[in-house]
Order: structure tokens, then sequence, then C-alpha cells
């Protein structure tokens, strides 16, 4: 056994006997109790790293098929213009755009279809079928109708995040209860102040949900649909090249980003729904 | 009120709703074709009718959209009328994306429920273990599928495996939050009942946190499929178009064959909503044997 590995192996039983130690603590203060829960993953997620720099060191695993983190990180470092227009064609343009406009066409038709329960009942299971399917197939019909540049991958986007957010807002528009609905009508308010006052806020976490699901499948989305023909620029027609120019490192540095920016993303969503849903018992109490 | 009825109430808008999707698929179908028909008249110098246009539209090689009958008369042809053997037949490319599916999936399901029951049982592995889980998903493996599929031809795994992985890593994670959520749902005085009677923690697992997280893992297991499907065709796209559902979508879009890339969807589509009701018979099954009244 060589050194290295002898290595990743105590560094991993100390990390773990230090994070077995840290949960059975009971801490008295809120902050140091946070700081534990902050620290444990991060210590798991350090060990990850140094086992996978080790292993691949000390069985020698050619750069081609796994290279280490270090190796990754100096491509990081040295190739930031190429990552940043591909993040700028693939994210910005298309992930953004499409997830915006596909979210926002899911609440719309929603509001529209909640006056008629006919139409959501003949929606609603339709609409969940669609969300079951594999919808990312769509991307080559949509690259042959928008062109290769960054519209047609909108377009897959808006097509993917339509169904999860129509769903689920016409199941959050119905969330409020008979009582309070009746309390609105007692009240002589109109269908908007019903909607407003009433709805809206009860169906956030369902509407929520749905963005939080869309965040990951617009960025899956878009990167797929580079597959199918996209012009010189964008991680998933960097990362389909580079594989077959056995670049692997440059690879795995188009994965950290979209890695990276899909967690930010998916950061940020929740951080909204903390601000607006702060009544919902699974924000206010912090447990479930 | 009058009471509820199958039809009224449940048929009939979904049917509506269909009917109305045909009516402006056809729509579209004139619109989008259109440009085509007019183009070969004008090169043809022939002066052609309203009825032509919609005629020639619902008849192209190559359409923009094709027509609805077009499809499923692409479906018949290659389902009915090609041996399943045969390289053209979808039966014989659907079932390469299946086994592939239900591999990833199998794995997936051990993976994930082996992971729900460690995170259960030991609080570092939940502190630890948990945000990993949920930051793992923010990958998107579907973007990484290519490389995955490339390295591990490398070292000499090709054909079902390397699919199946990124199946697996796909289906983990729903069933992990699930059967989490599922064998944590037991309440705090069924669980002290457990102690009062000096169960062991094997039985409490057994006998009480296992049977009340089956809901849980059904629902989760309806999402797993449907997901591993998805990650199975994907797949199929960086081999370089051999065999299989995503093998015939990528050829149909580099020889613009709109009508089998059509084909393909729908079979997906209808492999999907075949996958999801299997599991869900599988749910009803198991909740009505476990005493659960409809």
């Amino acid at each position: 056994m060589n050194g290295y590995l002898a290595f990743a192996l105590v560094f991993w039983l100390v990390a773990w006997g230090i994070n077995e130690y840290l949960v059975r603590l009971q801490p008295k203060s809120e902050a140091a109790r946070r700081t534990i829960g902050i620290f444990v993953p991060v210590l798991f997620g350090v060990t990850l790293l140094v086992i996978w720099e080790c292993v691949v060191k000390g069985f020698e695993i050619p750069s081609i098929l796994l290279p280490a983190p270090s190796m990754i990180w100096a491509r990081i470092t040295v190739s930031t213009h190429i990552l940043w227009a591909d993040f700028q064609q693939t994210f910005l343009k298309s992930v953004l755009t499409g997830y915006v406009a596909g979210c926002g066409l899911g609440f719309i038709v929603a509001l529209l279809i909640d006056r008629s329960p006919f139409l959501q009942r003949g929606l609603l299971p339709i609409g969940n079928f669609v969300s079951a399917l594999p919808v990312v197939g769509i991307a080559p019909i949509m690259v042959m109708w928008f062109g290769f540049d960054w519209p047609s991958k909108v377009a897959v986007v808006v097509v993917m995040t339509f169904f999860p957010m129509l769903v689920n807002t016409v199941q959050g528009l119905a969330a409020a209860s008979h009582m309070e609905r009746d309390l609105m009508r007692t009240y002589a308010a109109s269908w908007w102040q019903t909607l407003i006052r009433l709805r809206l806020p009860a169906a956030w976490p369902f509407i929520f949900n749905a963005l939080k699901i869309n965040s990951t499948l617009a960025l899956i989305g878009a990167i797929v649909a580079e597959f199918f023909g996209t012009p010189i620029v964008g991680m998933g027609f960097r990362i389909s090249t580079e594989v077959g120019r056995s670049n692997v490192d440059m690879v795995w540095a188009e994965i950290a980003v979209a890695a990276l920016a899909g967690s930010i993303f998916y950061g940020v969503v929740a951080l909204a729904e903390r601000a607006v849903t702060f009544w919902h018992p699974s924000v206010r109490g912090g447990r479930t | 009120m009058t009471a509820p009825s199958l039809f009224r109430d449940r048929v009939l808008p979904v049917l509506t709703v269909l009917f109305a999707i045909l009516v402006i698929w056809h729509i579209f179908v004139v619109y989008l074709n259109a440009p085509f028909v007019r183009d070969q008249a004008a090169r043809a110098g022939e002066e052609i009718t309203f009825g032509q246009i919609v005629e020639r539209t619902f008849a192209q090689d190559r359409p923009v959209l094709p027509a609805p009958h077009q499809i499923v008369a692409e479906l018949w042809d290659t389902t009915v009328n090609k041996a399943v053997t045969s390289k053209r037949s979808l039966i014989y490319h659907a079932w390469i994306t299946l086994s592939a599916t239900l591999l990833g999936f199998a794995m997936g399901t051990v993976l994930g429920i082996t992971l729900a029951i460690s995170i259960v049982h030991n609080r570092a592995m939940d502190k630890s273990l948990m945000p990993w889980v949920i930051a793992s998903q923010t990958i998107p493996i579907l973007a990484i599928a290519p490389m995955i599929i490339v390295v591990l031809n490398s070292i000499g795994i090709s054909g079902l495996m390397p699919k199946a992985l990124i199946s697996t890593y796909l289906s983990f994670f729903p069933i992990v939050v699930g059967m989490v959520k599922g064998l944590r749902s037991p309440d705090i005085l069924l669980l002290d009942l457990m102690h009062t009677y000096n169960a062991s923690s094997s039985q409490i697992f057994w006998k009480l946190r296992w049977p009340a997280s089956m809901p849980y893992l059904f629902t989760s297991l309806k999402v797993a499929i449907a997901i591993s499907l998805v990650g199975a065709i994907v797949g199929e796209l960086p081999t370089g178009a051999v065999a299989g559902l995503g093998a015939r979508l990528l050829s149909g879009s580099y020889y613009g064959q709109t009508i089998q890339i059509w084909a393909a969807l729908f079979m997906a589509a209808g492999l999907a909503a075949l996958l999801v009701s299997i599991v869900g018979m599988a749910h009803t099954r198991v909740l009505a044997r476990m005493g659960v009244k409809p």
C-alpha cells in the first residue's frame, strides 16, 4: 500500500470520527448548532475530494479516465474565458430566458383555466401525463424549427418547464379552503382581491415547488438540446466536443461550472421561497 | 348538486382537451408546412388552390410538423409490419432502451433504499450525507452522460451498463428523499409504543417503519421510473446512434426524418405511460394487501 492510499484511509477515518463526535454534541447556543450543521457536510465533501485525489494518484489512474480534482482546478483557472463564454451562452441566454418564459406561461395559463372546472379536469390529467414523459426528446425537433442558436434551446426549456408549473399552480390555487373562500365572499371581495389576498398566498408553496423542480430541469434541457446542434459555444457543445478530443479535464471543469450554477440557481429559488412563504410550517419550524 | 359521474366529470373533459389539441395540431400542420408546398408549386409553375395546399401539407415526406395520421402510420409500419429482431423495428429499439431503463431503475431502487435506511438509522450519515445527496442532483448528470459513456467504453464497459448507470444516478434521488420521509413518517406515539414492547431496532424497522414507508416509496418509484427512461434515452445520444430510441431521435435529426423522430417520441411517451401505470398498479395492489380501503 503506498503513501497516498494510506493517507486517504487515515483522513477518511479521522473525518468520520470527527463527524460522529460532532453530531452527538448537543450545544446550547443556536450559533454553535448552526456551525456544526454547516461544518459536518463540508467536512464530508472535503473528505470525498481528498479520497478522490489520493485514489487517482495512488492507483495512477490515467487522467483520461478520471482526472484528479487538482488537475480540474488547474484547468478551470487557465480557461476561465472559455467557461465564461459557455456559461453566458447556455445559462444566461438559454436557461434563464426559457425558465422565465416557461414558468410565466404555465402560471398565466393556470390563472386562465382557473375559472373553468371543466378545463381543469381535462388539462390536469394531461399535464400530469406530459410531466412524466421524456420531454427532452423534443430537442431535435426544436433545433429544426428554431435553428441552431439559443432560441431553439429556449423553446426546449419552455416546453419542459411549462407543465410542472401549470399542474402545480392549478393545484395550489385550489389549496385555499372553502371556509376561507366563503369568508372572502361575505366580505364581497372581487375575484382579483380573493386571488391576491387569499389564493395566491395559499398557492405559493406549490408554485415554489414547481420553480425548484424547474430550476434543474431547465439546465438539463438546455444542455441536452445542445447535443443536437449548436453554434461553437455552449456548455453542451463543449462537453460533447471535448469528450471527442479526450480533454476530460475540460469536461470536468465544465461539469463543475454547471453544478455550481445549478446549485446557486436552486439556492436563490429556495431563498426566495423562504422569504415569500415565511409563514409556512416547513419554513417556520425549520425542521420537518 | 348532481351525483358525480365517471364519464361526465372524468372522461369528457379529457377527451375535449385532447380533441382541441388535435384540432390545433392540424391547423399548425397546414400553417407550418404550407410554405414548402407553395414553393414547390411556384417552382413547377402551377396555380394551386387552398384545398390543394391543405391536401399536400398532410402528405409530405419530410414535413416540418407531421400530421398525426402520418405518425400513426409510421408507428404501425415500424412495429407491426417489421420483424421484432429487425434493426428497423421500433419495438427492437424500444426494447434496447427499456432493458437499460429497467436495469438502471432496479439498481437505483436498491441504492436509494439502502441509503435511506442508513440515513434514518445513523445520525452522522444523516448530517453529512443528506446535503450531498441533494447537491448531487444539481449536477446535470444528463449533461455528463456522454463522458460517462465514453469513459466506461474506454475501460471496456459498453452496451447496457453505462446507460443503466445514468438511469441509476437519476432514479436513486427521488427514492432516497421519499424513503427517508416515509421511514420517518411513523408517529412518535407509535415509536414509543414499540419501545414499551421492548422491540429491537430491526423489529421496529420491519414491523413499523417499513410498512409505514410504502405509500412514499411507490410515489417515488413512479417519478423514478419515468426519469430513468429519460436517462436511458439521453444515454444513447452520444454513442453515435446505433440502437435504441435515443439513437432513433439522433439519426432522425441527422437525416431530417421528422416522422421518424415523432414516432420515436410517441413510442417513448407510450413506454413511459406504460411503466408508470405498472408501478401504479403495483402500488394499489400492495396497499390493498396492507388493508388500505380504496
